[in-house]
């Protein structure tokens, strides 16, 4: 367990709304490990943002933690009461979110808010706090560092606010950063300086990050291993190289096979992944891909595959790998 | 990550044979729909309090518009003899008849200082002071929300003026004007009412007619008002856009699109003005400017009860009791219903 | 190539006012500034740029949903500038981005599609205006018994699919699609994607498809256009575009795009732009992407680069063609 900075086994979490239980989280497990990036791949639905948000205590009500354990770095989460919890949020983990418009508070400086984070953690003075806010906006690269502090939200763009959000998420040198789709609401220019500088500091401060997206070209850049979540369930977890160049679930395989790819020649028709996503209050009884998958069979509609390890670090649920299995053994025994 | 191990759980043959398309497809079906209408229902009957206060409506309105047909008194039937008579007693004459074995229908609520019924009084009053707040919210509703949709969609110069508009007309003192008004329109009025066709002005009265009419002119506004700032709202929405796309003229647009998504305001509104009708012709017919006798209404039933107040006060309780109930649950009706549509309350 | 314009804009230009500090002085954002292009019979033009580029505006004011401030708007050989549009949004119609806010929610798919169908008369009958709706959703992949459901029901795919079940209820001939799958899901854009292409085929529709995912944009589109502040800046046929671009903008926008193919983009030197995009309120004097370009001088800030042809078919503003090839 010490080996990983994050150590999320078994979690189930549901929300329970006035309209049903939704299982949000049904059996995840994921490891972060120390100076390493992992991405979470999913769509709406599929849980990755929760996973992320139950591991800083921050699941919204009416969501609740229903089994499984969660450690971060020495510490049980399951156990930490809230006071623990803020102890550790914005020092030891740091989130950034999609929107930096709406995570910024309008009503107060730039300053106020990087300078919040440190003196809420740390021992330090007013002023130096300021000279730490001063030299994390030059770490970000914004420049012009005092005139920046002194201005609202609103007067910058939405570059450079997620520029401050990552200032702020730094401000106490955290050991994992959370990034929730971090360049989303961005144009892609901006898209690519904030992934460069995500991986500038990366390099020099030697953090972890878990990169939350649905785009699979933001993780194929950015990321050492890679999670694929659907519906709740973690469906298969490599190494990057491994889930883009041998994927084996078959909502993976669909996922590549539907993006349009800039560098093609010639003009292949998109393969899409057919029907709907997942109603999470009536989720089917096995596997939740089932009735989108091409290759889908009857066990796959009644029971929820297990996961097979294809390699040392490749892992993935689905019942096409213990068919081969099982038709090995059954040659083996013929 | 680990395997977990299948422990009594045996595999065969047939697990593996791929899935029909209709067994996938038993797997999505769609949820049955949730419309606007039930959701808001839904919701309603949640509200102990607002379902109370429906019920409580319903049976004044039994009370008012269906009870008189089958009483046995007329409001305007005075009884020589039975005059201010206490509840559930008899006069003398009456007390003959009924020795010499007549059933005599009692008054309930005793009879006022003409010998007429008041119980039976007291419903028709209610149902004139009921019909006049429901045709006074009808009108505010249709002048003010067409006003308000027509302002509120053309903006600019169109917007500017309709709204000065308002402004003017919310300056205006409504009790001096219905006062001006019942004075320039008597005359007329009665000539009018000679001729064949228009009795029914004598039986209303001159003043009524006044009230309605002030009511068109005046009280619309806040309505107005209302339905505007939802129009203003709502025509930023793309659907709005998507309808000017494929060609829709701005009567369509209002009518269909923003009207439609303002209901449940215009609704509520509607329903918490019809209180506020009744209070205001309560309170004129008290002042004496409201129905013409013989009519009842609760206003001049109070006000008439002042007379004798301390010999019989029961003639005030009545009415007044009765104004009470109407506005409150009215009132509480009109703020569930608020509750139920409102969206922000959508989980 | 057949000159066979069904579509063409010149100089159009869409400028909005803009609250000013000072009273009496006008200040405009020139949201669409000085646009031209055309668009042939059956093909697809494709429209991509940053926020605030005016792609969108373009757009709307081709199909006069905002009344252009300048230049002109030809449908089929004829000015339509200036004339009533109610014949031609039988012709020329759209698909929105957001399928949650485009679609009324106090109304039944049935009768969104519908709404078209009663506006213009195409219907005899009820009788026939169920057939027609019941056609135009099938078209689309959604069943008869979707007619009476409303759109809070739905999924945002099956939303968007209403959407262009509605735009195509009045049989049109041009749909402009604006960013129709960048609100929805990834393993749905496909979907979405391929019913575009789908129905392009069937009906022999001309689109102008309007998007910032230069992947998808490229997929779709026969000549593709970039914008920058108002500006096209480049525009060419989709492959040579990707692959022989020659304004600074257009390359960066191009190494900006993560790949998804791990080694390719390990191996990829980016050109990261500098800086932010500058407000459209006021734009930068001169060529309007001076202030992020490498090669920008003097003359940049001083003149606005020519629209040049620089090979058949593809077009470029700016000083330094030579340089940047």
């Amino acid at each position: 367990m010490k080996e990983y900075l994050v150590d999320i086994r078994n979690e189930r979490l549901s929300f329970f709304t006035p309209a049903g239980e939704v299982k949000a989280l049904n059996d995840v497990s994921l490891h972060v490990r120390e100076g390493e990036v992992l991405g979470i791949v999913g769509e709406s639905g599929s849980g990755k943002s929760v996973t992320s948000y139950s591991l800083m205590g921050l699941t919204a009500h009416p969501g609740r933690l229903v089994g499984g354990d969660l450690y971060f770095n020495g510490h049980y989460i399951n156990e930490m009461s809230e006071r623990e919890m803020q102890k550790i949020r914005g020092n030891e983990v740091s989130i950034i979110f999609q929107d930096p418009m709406t995570s910024l508070n309008p009503v107060f400086t730039i300053g106020n808010q990087i300078r919040e984070v440190i003196l809420l953690h740390t021992n330090k003075t007013r002023k130096e706090a300021n000279d730490r806010a001063r030299e994390l906006l030059q770490l970000v690269g914004i420049n012009e560092p005092d005139k920046r502090l002194k201005q609202y939200p609103h007067e910058l763009s939405g570059g450079m606010r997620q520029r401050v959000m990552i200032a702020i998420a730094l401000a106490c040198e955290p050991k994992l950063l959370i990034a929730d789709e971090p360049t989303t609401a961005l144009d892609v220019t901006i898209q690519a300086q904030i992934l460069e500088l995500m991986r500038d500091l990366k390099e020099k401060l030697g953090m972890s990050i878990i990169l939350i997206t649905h785009d699979l070209g933001v993780v194929a850049g950015m990321c050492d291993h890679i999670a694929v979540m659907y519906a709740g369930k973690v469906v298969e977890y490599g190494t990057t190289d491994e889930i883009f160049y041998q994927p084996s679930h078959e909502y993976t395989k669909g996922l590549l096979r539907s993006i349009p790819n800039l560098n093609e020649r010639e003009h292949k028709r998109l393969v899409p992944i057919e029907g709907l996503p997942v109603d999470m209050l009536n989720p089917p009884a096995g596997c939740p891909f089932a009735p989108r998958c091409r290759s889908c069979m009857k066990i796959c509609l009644s029971s929820m595959p297990n996961y097979t390890q294809v390699s040392d670090h490749h892992s993935s649920a689905c019942w096409l790998l213990d068919k081969e299995k099982f038709e090995r053994q059954a040659e083996g025994q013929a | 990550m680990a395997e977990k191990n299948l422990v009594s759980f045996q595999l065969k043959v047939e697990d593996f044979l791929p899935a029909t398309d209709a067994e996938k497809q038993s797997l999505t079906q769609m949820r049955p729909g949730v419309s606007f209408w039930k959701d808001a229902m839904r919701r309603m009957k949640k509200n102990k309090v607002a379902m109370i206060s429906l019920c409580v409506i319903l049976i004044i309105m039994i009370f008012s518009f269906i009870l008189p047909s089958y009483y046995p008194y007329h409001y305007g039937q005075q009884i020589q003899g039975s005059e201010y008579l206490g509840p559930m007693t008899y006069s003398p004459q009456e007390q003959v008849r009924i020795d010499a074995g007549e059933k005599v229908f009692p008054h309930i609520l005793g009879t006022d200082n003409l010998g007429r019924d008041y119980a039976v009084r007291v419903m028709v009053g209610s149902r004139i002071s009921l019909s006049v707040g429901l045709i006074a919210a009808g009108i505010i509703l249709v002048i003010g929300s067409i006003y308000g949709a027509v302002s509120g969609f053309f903006g600019g110069w169109v917007d500017l003026i309709m709204m000065r508009i308002v402004d003017i007309i919310y300056t205006v003192p409504d009790i001096l004007l219905i006062v001006l008004i019942s004075f320039a329109l008597k005359d007329p009025m009665q000539t009018l009412a000679e001729k064949p066709g228009f009795a029914w002005i004598q039986t209303i009265g001159v003043n009524l007619i006044s009230i309605f009419l002030v009511f068109a002119l005046l009280y619309w506004v806040g309505m107005a008002r209302i339905v505007r700032s939802q129009v203003l709202t709502l025509k930023q929405n793309e659907y709005v856009t998507a309808a000017r796309a494929l060609g829709a003229g701005s009567g369509r647009i209002i009518r269909k699109h923003l009207l439609t998504n303002s209901i449940g305001t215009l609704i509520v509104m509607t329903t918490l003005q019809i209180p506020s009708a009744i209070f205001t012709e309560s309170f004129l017919s008290f002042l004496g400017l409201g129905v013409a006798i013989p009519l009842p209404s609760l206003g001049s039933l109070a006000s008439d009860a002042l007379n004798g107040l301390n010999t019989y006060p029961y003639l005030l309780l009545a009415p007044a009791l009765l104004i009470s109930l109407i506005i409150l649950s009215f009132n509480l009706f009109g703020d569930g219903l608020r509750d139920a549509f409102d969206p922000k309350m959508k989980s | 190539m057949k000159n066979n314009k069904l579509v063409e804009v010149q100089h159009l230009k869409q400028y909005f006012p803009v609250k000013s500090d000072k009273m009496f002085e006008k200040k405009v954002v020139k949201a669409v500034d000085d646009v031209s292009f055309y668009i042939n019979k059956g093909e697809t033009l494709g429209l991509v740029g940053e926020s605030g580029c005016g792609k969108t505006t373009t757009g709307r004011t081709l199909l006069r949903l905002h009344e252009p401030t300048g230049g002109k708007i030809i449908y089929d050989g004829k000015d339509i500038t200036h004339v009533k549009m109610l014949p031609y949004r039988r012709k020329m119609q759209i698909v929105f981005q957001d399928p949650y806010a485009s679609l009324d929610p106090r109304m039944t798919v049935g009768d969104i599609v519908g709404e078209a169908i009663d506006i213009h008369h195409l219907a005899a009958n009820a009788r026939e205006r169920r057939e027609r709706i019941v056609e135009l959703l099938s078209l689309v992949g959604l069943n008869t018994e979707h007619a009476n459901r409303y759109p809070h029901e739905f999924s945002g795919g099956q939303r968007q699919r209403v959407g262009i079940a509605r735009a195509l209820a009045v049989n049109p001939e041009f749909i402009v699609c604006d960013e129709p799958i960048s609100a929805l899901d990834v393993s749905i854009q496909a979907q979405v994607v391929n019913m575009f292409e789908e129905l392009q085929e069937r009906m022999g529709l001309t689109y102008l498809f309007i998007a910032h995912n230069l992947s998808v944009v490229k997929h779709i589109s026969n000549r593709i256009g970039v914008m920058y502040l108002g500006k096209l800046v480049e525009l060419a046929d989709s492959y040579e575009l990707t692959f022989n671009s020659v304004h600074p903008y257009t390359r960066s926008l191009i190494s900006a795009i993560p790949i998804a193919d791990p080694k390719v983009s390990r191996g990829t030197n980016r050109i990261v732009l500098e800086g932010d995009v500058p407000s459209p309120v006021n734009p930068p004097s001169g060529c309007h992407f001076r202030t992020r370009c490498a090669y920008a001088d003097e003359r940049c800030a001083a003149e606005e680069p020519e629209w040049r042809e620089v090979s058949s078919g593809h077009f470029a503003a700016c000083h330094h063609l030579e340089k940047v090839q």
